[in-house]
């Protein structure tokens, strides 16, 4: 802070009417812009626009002493907020963000009140110089002052270069297998479905009109293709294609989570709560809204999915569990140059 | 002059000389200290974009020594109850960590999260401006390209910046990107294989080469092309709208130091203020609500950060599309929306220069910038285009409108199917015709007022007391291409 003779309070009373000062000044500001007038009649020929305003105004000069310190304030608390609080946010926040926000207040102030006020004119280059460019083609074609066989080392030049890139840019295809590896899925016959719990799925709990995730018992969860929905339908409900007749026992029907579209995870399904008006019984993926109906097998009813739901063939063992019976005959997951379709 | 003042002087005279008897710089640094900005505050809006990106860098190294790009699945202990003992990848429980243990990481977090929105808002906006003034003309084309690939480079950053976290709604956005790599025509599956060691969600070297990508490959780029953005502009100088003096061979403004230095400062305080401030006290990305990823999870309305969302609305947009031949998928419906689309938007972006090149045959250059209604045509081409993809990033969110506002999702998306291609055309003649009775009438539709000042006499009939039609200021240099019979 300036030194001074006057007292505190008379200082605290200097720079509140220095910050009256600079609101005014803004007001005013603002109000000419406002104000505009239409322009003169008859401008000078050629106006020079430069001026230079010194403010001199020692009050704006203290008024950016005073912001300073604040933000200085700010940034010590916010050090003793760190230290005590921790992780209380909301205050590290005010106090990063208010001392922040004094500095910029200051050297706004500063840059607008306290410094000169210039308005200058540059003029700009002519950033296309013939006279130059010819030398530099001329420098440059000089450098081949002799010789004669130039079309053969360009070539060669060119082979060379072509060579060396492909062969920094070969190790890049160790990223990553061939692309046959989209072609896996971890369910294959005989595999029992369980829940997210490990507890393995009975067919006899399967309701009509839930909507269960099934995993492959003893495979990677993690793995793109493992989850599965499984629902029951009424066999009035279904009207599968000839070849996926035993797909559904009991009316129990399983198909791949990941929707063909774009690989969400499917997480809506919707079953008609009273069948002679409602809309029949449908999945529908949360990213883009593809909309498959179940009963005949999968189809694409709404949404931007290019092919149907797969569905996984299963069966009910002997102590009355879910299990695959067979592997999905198509690719799980978003559509590629060769995806296996059905 | 104080005792303490004499010393700071001698000191920086010392330190100057230092400098210049090794470099010799005072040339360079005169030259620097003179540079002109010419005022405008449309000018501010890509100062802001750099201002968010020094915050961005800051905040991102802080992120960075916490960040364990991990896949392998771990318990949670942490002190958030709610996904105590459950299973998560090792990138997600880090951030959960940074955001619940380490002091000060939320915030970081946060404002780290909230300068990376503000940084790509502020790159389009500042796109806007140079469009609508015609900024992108000779000499400054090649400075607009760079802008734009930077813009390219920031969404690309900015996704894979919250895709690290691997909570479920990262994971998902992740798993769509995959679904976009393989629907490239032919290279697609290779391309999503190598890129992510296999099949999605990839190998554990994925997420450590999302990281590379992040907090390396894309900043120094970035850095790189900022550097290059601005020594291009002092190449050339700043363009100039027209006013008093203000000619094509000069530019009008405030030097650099110190008037304009010290307001560019209290700028980049203030920019960073803001984000801290936000980043404090506005929630953003509460992670620990979304959990851990696995495949077979989802969760419903969600919502990608915003500069993604024009991608979200153009696959959810997109009829299901998807030519076979034989045994072969040519093209995989993701490939429209969320590829073809940007590659379209973007190309039409790059090649607009040359295209306005060779349709007005102005091979001229250009230093003073026209206002929107100096070229109506433009200014209509922009509007139209500018509204094609707004109205796709508003499809993005129809979803939301139908769960606030009930209206049905599947009427919205049949009826944007075909509005995507009509109001444009709308948006077209109403902006062109706008900008031509601009231009007649010299008006401006932000500031004052135009128009006669009347009074009813006596006898009734009307009586003009004045008139404040302005005419441009004869000293007004018109940009160069806004003649009449030259202007679009």
């Amino acid at each position: 802070m300036a030194r001074g003779d006057g007292s505190r309070a008379g200082r605290l009373a200097g720079w509140l009417v220095a910050a009256r000062a600079a609101w005014s000044g803004l007001r005013h500001r603002r109000e000419v812009l406002a104000q505009e007038p239409p322009p003169a009649p008859e401008p000078p020929p050629d106006p020079d626009p430069t001026e230079r305003i010194v403010p001199a105004n020692p009050r704006y000069e203290t008024l950016v002493a005073v912001l300073l310190l604040l933000g200085a304030a700010l940034a010590v608390a916010f050090v003793v907020i760190y230290i005590v609080l921790q992780t209380n946010t909301q205050l590290l926040g005010l106090a990063m963000g208010g001392a922040l926000a004094m500095l910029a207040a200051a050297a706004i102030v500063a840059g607008k009140f306290v410094v000169p006020q210039e308005t200058s004119v540059e003029q700009r280059d002519d950033l296309l110089r013939e006279p130059e460019e010819k030398e530099v083609v001329e420098m440059v074609e000089a450098g081949g002052e002799g010789i004669s066989r130039r079309g053969l080392l360009v070539g060669a030049s060119g082979v060379a270069g072509a060579a060396m890139v492909g062969a920094a840019a070969a190790p890049l295809a160790s990223l990553g297998p061939p692309a046959g590896v989209l072609h896996q899925t971890p369910w294959k016959s005989g595999v029992r479905l369980v829940n997210d719990q490990n507890q393995v799925y009975a067919a006899g709990e399967i309701q009509i009109g839930a909507f269960y995730t099934a995993l492959p018992e003893g495979q990677d969860w993690e793995s793109f293709g493992a989850g599965l929905m499984v629902i029951r339908l009424p066999s009035s409900m279904i009207h599968l294609p000839a070849s996926r007749q035993s797909w559904a026992p009991q009316g129990i029907m399983a198909f791949s989570k990941i929707c063909p579209h774009a690989g969400c995870a499917i997480s809506l399904y919707r079953y008609p709560t009273y069948q002679p008006t409602s809309a029949g019984p449908a999945f529908t993926c949360p990213c883009h809204y593809s909309t498959f109906t179940p009963g005949d097998g999968g189809q694409v009813i709404f949404g931007p999915a290019g092919r149907p739901l797969p569905q996984l063939p299963l069966m009910i063992d002997a102590e009355g569990n879910l299990r695959a019976a067979g592997q999905f005959d198509e690719d799980l997951g978003p559509s590629w140059w060769s995806v296996r379709r059905t | 002059m104080t005792r303490l003042q004499r010393i700071v002087r001698r000191r920086s005279e010392r330190g100057l000389r230092y400098v210049e008897a090794r470099i010799g710089a005072a040339p360079a640094i005169k030259w620097m200290l003179r540079y002109v900005f010419p005022d405008h505050w449309s000018f501010l809006l890509g100062e802001i974009a750099l201002y968010a990106f020094i915050v961005l860098v800051g905040t991102g190294i802080f992120l960075t020594l916490y960040y364990i790009p991990g896949d392998h699945q771990v318990v949670y202990h942490g002190p958030y109850a709610l996904l105590r003992d459950q299973q998560m990848s090792e990138a997600y429980r880090s951030v959960l960590d940074i955001t619940f243990n380490v002091p000060a990481g939320l915030l970081m977090r946060q404002v780290h999260h909230w300068a990376a929105d503000v940084f790509i808002a502020a790159i389009v906006l500042h796109l806007m401006r140079i469009f609508f003034t015609g900024a992108y003309r000779k000499p400054r084309d090649l400075n607009y390209y760079i802008g734009l690939t930077m813009l390219m480079l920031a969404i690309l950053e900015g996704f894979a910046g919250y895709s690290l976290v691997d909570d479920l709604l990262s994971g998902m956005g992740l798993a769509i990107a995959n679904g976009v790599a393989l629907a490239i025509p032919g290279i697609g599956g290779q391309l999503g294989s190598t890129v992510w060691g296999g099949q999605f969600p990839g190998t554990s070297s994925f997420l450590p080469r999302l990281e590379v990508i992040h907090v390396f490959l894309i900043p120094l780029t970035l850095m790189a092309l900022i550097g290059i953005h601005l020594a291009m502009i002092m190449r050339q100088h700043h363009s100039q709208f027209p006013g008093r003096g203000r000619r094509e061979r000069n530019v009008v403004g405030t030097p650099m130091w110190p008037a304009y230095a010290l307001r560019s400062i209290g700028l980049l305080l203030a920019v960073a203020a803001v984000l801290f401030l936000v980043g404090g006290l506005i929630q953003i990305n509460p992670i620990w609500q979304w959990g851990p990823y696995h495949p077979y999870l989802s969760e419903n309305g969600a919502q990608p950060d915003w500069y993604i969302g024009w991608l979200i609305g153009a696959l959810r947009l997109m009829p299901n599309f998807e030519p076979v031949i034989g045994r072969t998928t040519v093209i995989p419906n993701p490939f429209w929306g969320g590829a073809l689309f940007p590659l379209v938007v973007f190309g039409v972006m790059y090649a607009w220069p040359a295209l306005e090149r060779r349709f007005t045959g102005d091979q001229r250059r250009h230093d003073l910038l026209d206002r929107p209604r100096d070229h109506p045509t433009r200014t209509a081409i922009g509007s139209a285009f500018l509204s094609w993809v707004v109205i796709v990033f508003a499809v993005g969110s129809t979803d939301r409108i139908f769960v606030r506002l009930h209206i049905s999702y599947q009427s919205q998306i049949y009826f944007w199917r075909f509005g995507i291609w009509i109001l444009p055309i709308a948006v077209f003649f109403i902006a062109r015709s706008g900008a031509r009775a601009l231009k007649r009438s010299e008006a401006h539709p932000l500031r004052g007022w135009q128009g006669e000042i009347v009074r009813r006499g006596p006898d009734g009939r009307p009586e003009v007391l004045s008139e404040t039609a302005g005419e441009p200021a004869e000293d007004i240099e018109p940009p160069v291409g806004t003649f009449d019979g030259q202007g679009g």
